[in-house]
Parts: C-alpha cells; sequence; structure tokens
C-alpha cells in the first residue's frame, strides 16, 4: 500500500472471518479474491500508545489494548517483519509448570489464554496440548518434581508425577536403563503442548489491525525522545513518531532500547540456538525433556524433530550460534532417544534472548513515568506470548501493574524479591 | 568455535574455558551505599559491539582473564591476564560499536 493512503485514526476494518463457508466460496473464484490478513499503512505523527517490536508479545499488547481497553490509537513499530525475532524463531514449547508464585500464576493464565486463542482470533494458531513431561534420574529429582507438582496444585494448575512404568507407557521410545541416567519417572502437565508460532503473530496481528491498531513494519527505533522523566515520542527510520505512552517488547534487544531512554537493566543478551531434523514418521507425541542436562523435543506436523538445549554462554547479539553447543545438544539428545541417533539434521538458527539476573522476566513500570517495559524473558517467552500481551497491555492501560505481574516487576531486583526459579543468583548465563 | 588468545597458552578453543560476564563493573567497598552495591551485583551495560569479559581458562592454565570480543560479530581483539586487564573502564569498554 503507498504512503498516506492508510485509514483515519480509530477506523476498525471489518475484517472478512475464516471458516469452512469462506473457504468454499474462495473455492469458486479459485482463490484469487483472498485480502490480505493485515494493512500496510504509513506512521501517522503521533499515537496514544506506540508499542516497539512486532512479536508476539508487541502484537499481543496492541490487540488486548484495542479489544479489552478500546484504546485503538495504537502502533506497532517493527524494524523487520513482524514475527521475524524469537517469536519465529523458538521450539514453541507451552507450558505453566513452574513452582514459584511470581510466575506460575502468570504463566497459568497465559496457557488459559492459550487454550481460547484460535477460536478469540478466528485465526488457528495449532495449539496442540500434547503433554509436557520432565523426565527424573534420580529419587532426589522425583522428590523436586513432587514438590515442584505438589506447588503447582495449590496454584490450580494441572500435575501428575509418574513413575517408571507410567513414563514408559507415555513413551516407550526413551532409554530407561541408560547407565549413568536412568529413569526413575517424570512431572507430566497435560494441558501442555506446542503451538504454530508463526500462526500466533499472524493471528494477533490480523486481530489488532482489524481493531485499528497500525502495523508499521521496516520501522527501526534508534532513540527515544525525552522530556524530563517522560518519554515523549521515539525516533525511527521512518521518521519521528510522537506518543502519549511507549510500551518495549523487543526481546533480545532491550538492553539496547532500556539504553536509548537511559535506563541501566539487570539483564545480559545471549543467543540460544534450536534444531530442526529432517521429517521421519510420528516418533515423538509429546514434549519431553530431559532431567540430567538441557535438552527437549517435540515432534512437528511436518515430521521434523524439533529440540534445543542450552545458550552458548557469552553475551552476543549474533542471531546464530556456535557448535560445541550443537554437540553437546545432539549428544544429550541422544543418550536420551538412542533411536535417533541415525536421524539427519535439516536446519539449525539462533535467536537472541534478554537473560535475567533471576531467570523470570520483566513486565512494569519503569522509573520514567510513561515507560513501560516488557522484556528479560529468557528461554520461555512464547508460552507466555497472550498472557504477556494481557497483563503488560493491562498495566499500560491502567498505569500500574496487575496482580499477575506485580511480582515481576522491575524494582524486584533493587528490593531483593528475586523470581528465581533455579536458584542460580545473579548469574544471566545459568539460568 | 571461538579462539581466545591466552597470554600463558596461545590461542585456544573457547570451550576450554568458563565465560563469568562483564568485567568492567568492580567490587564497591564494603560500606558503599547500597545502590552501589545494587549496580555492582545486577546493573549490565550488555552493549552491542565491543565488551571487555572475563573468561577462566579452566581447562588450561587457570588463570582469569579479561578478553575483549565483539558481541555482534563474535570477533576476538585481545585477551590479558585478569590481574593486568584491570576491569576500571579501559579505552574500548562498553562502546556500542555498531552505533
Ligand atoms: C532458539 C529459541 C528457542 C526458544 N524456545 C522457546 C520455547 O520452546 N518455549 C517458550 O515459551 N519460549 C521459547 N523461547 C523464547 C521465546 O521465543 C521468546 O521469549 C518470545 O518469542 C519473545 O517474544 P517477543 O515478542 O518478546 O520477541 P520477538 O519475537 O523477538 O519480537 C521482538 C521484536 O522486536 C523487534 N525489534 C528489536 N529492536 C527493535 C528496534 N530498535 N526497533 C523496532 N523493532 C525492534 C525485533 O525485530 C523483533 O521482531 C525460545 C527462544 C529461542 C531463541
Ligand atoms: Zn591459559
Amino acid at each position: 500500500m503507498l504512503a498516506g493512503v492508510a485509514p483515519p485514526a480509530r477506523t476498525s476494518r471489518r475484517m472478512s472471518r475464516y471458516s469452512a463457508l469462506a473457504l468454499v466460496r474462495n473455492a469458486f473464484s479459485g482463490h484469487k479474491d483472498w485480502t490480505p490478513a493485515w494493512r500496510d499503512p504509513a506512521p501517522k505523527q503521533r499515537y496514544d500508545v506506540v508499542i516497539v517490536g512486532g512479536g508476539g508479545h508487541g502484537l499481543a499488547t496492541a490487540y488486548y489494548l484495542a479489544k479489552l481497553h478500546g484504546i485503538t490509537n495504537v502502533a506497532v513499530l517493527e524494524k523487520g517483519w513482524l514475527g521475524g525475532g524469537n517469536t519465529g524463531r523458538n521450539t514453541t514449547i507451552v507450558r505453566s509448570n513452574y513452582l514459584l508464585d511470581g510466575n506460575a500464576p502468570f504463566y497459568e493464565h497465559s496457557l488459559k489464554l492459550w487454550e481460547g486463542l484460535s477460536a478469540d482470533l478466528n485465526y488457528n494458531v495449532m495449539f496442540s496440548q500434547r503433554g509436557v513431561l520432565n523426565l527424573a534420574h534420580s529419587d532426589s529429582q522425583v522428590d523436586a518434581y513432587a514438590r515442584r507438582g505438589n506447588a503447582m496444585r495449590l496454584n490450580g494448575i494441572d500435575s501428575d508425577l509418574l513413575d517408571r512404568e507410567g513414563v514408559r507407557r507415555f513413551c516407550p521410545e526413551l532409554a530407561f536403563d541408560d547407565a549413568r541416567f536412568p529413569i526413575y519417572g517424570g512431572l507430566l502437565q497435560r494441558r501442555g503442548g506446542t503451538a504454530r508460532h508463526d500462526a500466533v503473530a499472524w493471528g494477533l496481528a490480523r486481530g489488532a489491525d482489524s481493531l485499528g491498531v497500525d502495523l508499521i513494519q521496516n520501522c527501526e527505533v534508534t532513540g527515544i525522545r525525552r522530556e524530563g522523566d517522560r518519554v515523549v515520542g521515539v525516533e525511527t527510520s521512518r521518521g519521528f513518531i510522537a506518543c502519549g505512552k511507549l510500551g518495549l517488547a523487543v526481546a533480545g534487544n532491550t538492553g539496547r532500547l532500556g539504553a536509548m531512554a537511559g535506563l541501566r537493566l539487570p539483564i545480559e543478551s545471549h543467543v540460544l540456538q534450536a534444531f530442526v531434523s529432517e521429517g521421519l514418521k510420528p516418533l515423538v507425541d509429546h514434549v519431553i525433556t530431559f532431567g540430567a542436562g538441557h535438552f527437549y523435543i517435540s515432534q512437528s506436523d511436518k515430521g521434523g524433530l524439533v529440540f534445543g538445549g542450552d545458550l552458548d554462554g557469552y553475551n552476543s547479539y549474533a542471531q546464530r550460534g556456535n557448535l560445541p553447543v550443537i554437540e553437546e545438544v545432539v549428544s544429550i539428545g541422544i543418550s536420551m532417544m538412542p533411536c535417533i541417533s541415525r536421524t539427519r539434521l535439516l536446519r539449525h538458527w539462533g535467536g537472541v534472548m534478554d537473560m535475567t539476573m533471576d531467570g523470570s522476566p520483566i513486565i512494569g513500570k519503569t522509573p520514567l513515568a510513561n515507560l513501560y517495559l516488557n522484556g528479560g524473558w529468557c528461554y520461555g517467552g512464547f508460552k507466555a506470548t497472550p498472557g504477556s500481551g494481557w497483563v503488560f497491555a493491562w498495566t499500560i492501560a491502567n498505569d500500574r501493574p496487575h496482580e499477575l505481574n506485580a511480582k515481576l516487576d522491575l524494582d524486584r531486583f533493587r528490593a531483593g524479591r528475586m523470581v528465581d526459579e533455579s536458584g542460580h543468583g545473579p548469574q544471566p548465563n545459568l539460568h | 568455535m571461538l579462539r581466545i588468545p591466552c597470554p600463558f597458552c596461545g590461542p585456544r578453543d573457547h570451550s576450554e574455558f568458563s565465560y563469568l560476564g562483564d568485567a568492567t563493573v568492580t567490587r564497591p567497598e564494603a560500606e558503599a551505599p547500597l545502590d552501589e552495591w545494587f549496580g555492582y551485583v545486577y546493573l549490565r551495560d550488555n552493549p552491542r559491539g565491543r565488551h571487555r569479559e572475563h573468561w577462566h581458562h579452566a581447562q588450561g592454565c587457570r588463570q582469569w582473564l579479561v578478553v575483549e570480543r565483539d558481541t555482534l560479530t563474535h570477533e576476538i581483539l585481545g585477551a590479558l591476564p585478569a590481574r593486568e586487564g584491570s576491569p576500571a573502564a579501559g579505552p574500548a569498554a562498553g562502546k556500542d560499536a555498531a552505533e
């Protein structure tokens, strides 16, 4: 679309609904009449709310701002293309099996939103509740899982502790009698699973656009203009854009955007890799994670095994990883599932993530009056996508955190209220 | 593989080292105000570009090094023993090379 022909503010466009009937109708015209899923507007001079980052979190924030809070004069600014960051690079695991109070209710809220997301968006995000199983390889690990499973139940989250035979019935393909890491049992969250990452971004983009949100791609934010302790707008590669409120949702680039606003943050950027094998017949029906090293695996609908492991371990803004991690991830995978040893790797890639000092995200207010921060997602922000957008929109609209993200505030580091699931302390590359 | 030029062992694969992080933060005096301690423990410049960082040659000479590396390109610009490469911001510390 040409610059200058964007619809006027607050016009919400009627989107054509996707349905079986629409499919049939469009089949008669050779599928030539489908309309684009969202507009491509030129940026306006001012918005009530500007969100930086067109990943799942930024798009979900804009969608819920418009849908639940009636704030529709909103722009999402994306330096590349929608969903081209970590939203399009992750291994798509969705779960809420957390131990700590700051995390568990938030992730459970997100999981509940996932359960209704396709219907809400009229867009199939292919959310598949195939179950997420964490393996235990010692008695003490079984005890630790029992504790976490009980904590989950106290928070109203489903969890099942499986013994060894239970795990065997669930997924017989594992190495049960490995000499070093025999399987003792596992913690299962049946409502966990996977979703189609691109579809989540596209469905949220289409939903936000139809409510009047401007999605502006190829628009890099290069500076944040302040007056005193207020933000007045952003410098971008497409000119200055003024805003009433500014929200950051830029995943691995939070440190850089924070610096533009004059904030030093408890975050380091690190690279995490992911891997896909050649297509195989159905083998891994669930999401399975190894308990004696970092490895997680599922199988995509196309048949590829999708898996990942640890960070590369050093600060990085390069969206590519290094060979030692590939070797380690693959060897853990083979010790957990020897039957995949001859599978060929098809692709691997990296994404840059914010690793925080306690391994938990930061969603909330900042020292600047109208600047809001959504970042620090570490390994696990895909599952948070709808929940993160939901609480972030609430926080921006009401200028205070919702109960669900109150414990994930930026102030917790100064105040000593860490939400440290793994107990590693302030060492980002260990979380 | 990154190749780190250890001043004691010569160029070695980074898999022989363990990584600690930003070498430009300095430990405050015990009596320093809480704010300084907060900054030291939790806050980082996290630059995209040149970064001075601590690596431990755990499977080599077991010395701590300050390595200067570009976090965008992974290019390694030099390494010094930590006791010489004093973390007090040197010429290149914390600069954003891409800016
Ligand atoms: C390899 C890998 C595997 C993962 N696996 C899982 C998993 O299995 N389950 C899970 O829950 N999570 C997982 N994660 C984490 C998850 O992918 C992220 O936490 C989540 O996608 C973050 O979403 P987002 O919208 O915040 O970020 P992104 O999708 O990265 O969006 C941020 C956007 O901001 C844009 N941006 C940055 N700087 C600027 C700027 N200056 N101006 C304008 N735009 C800018 C970027 O281009 C990007 O599109 C994984 C991550 C990686 C890298
Ligand atoms: Zn050495």
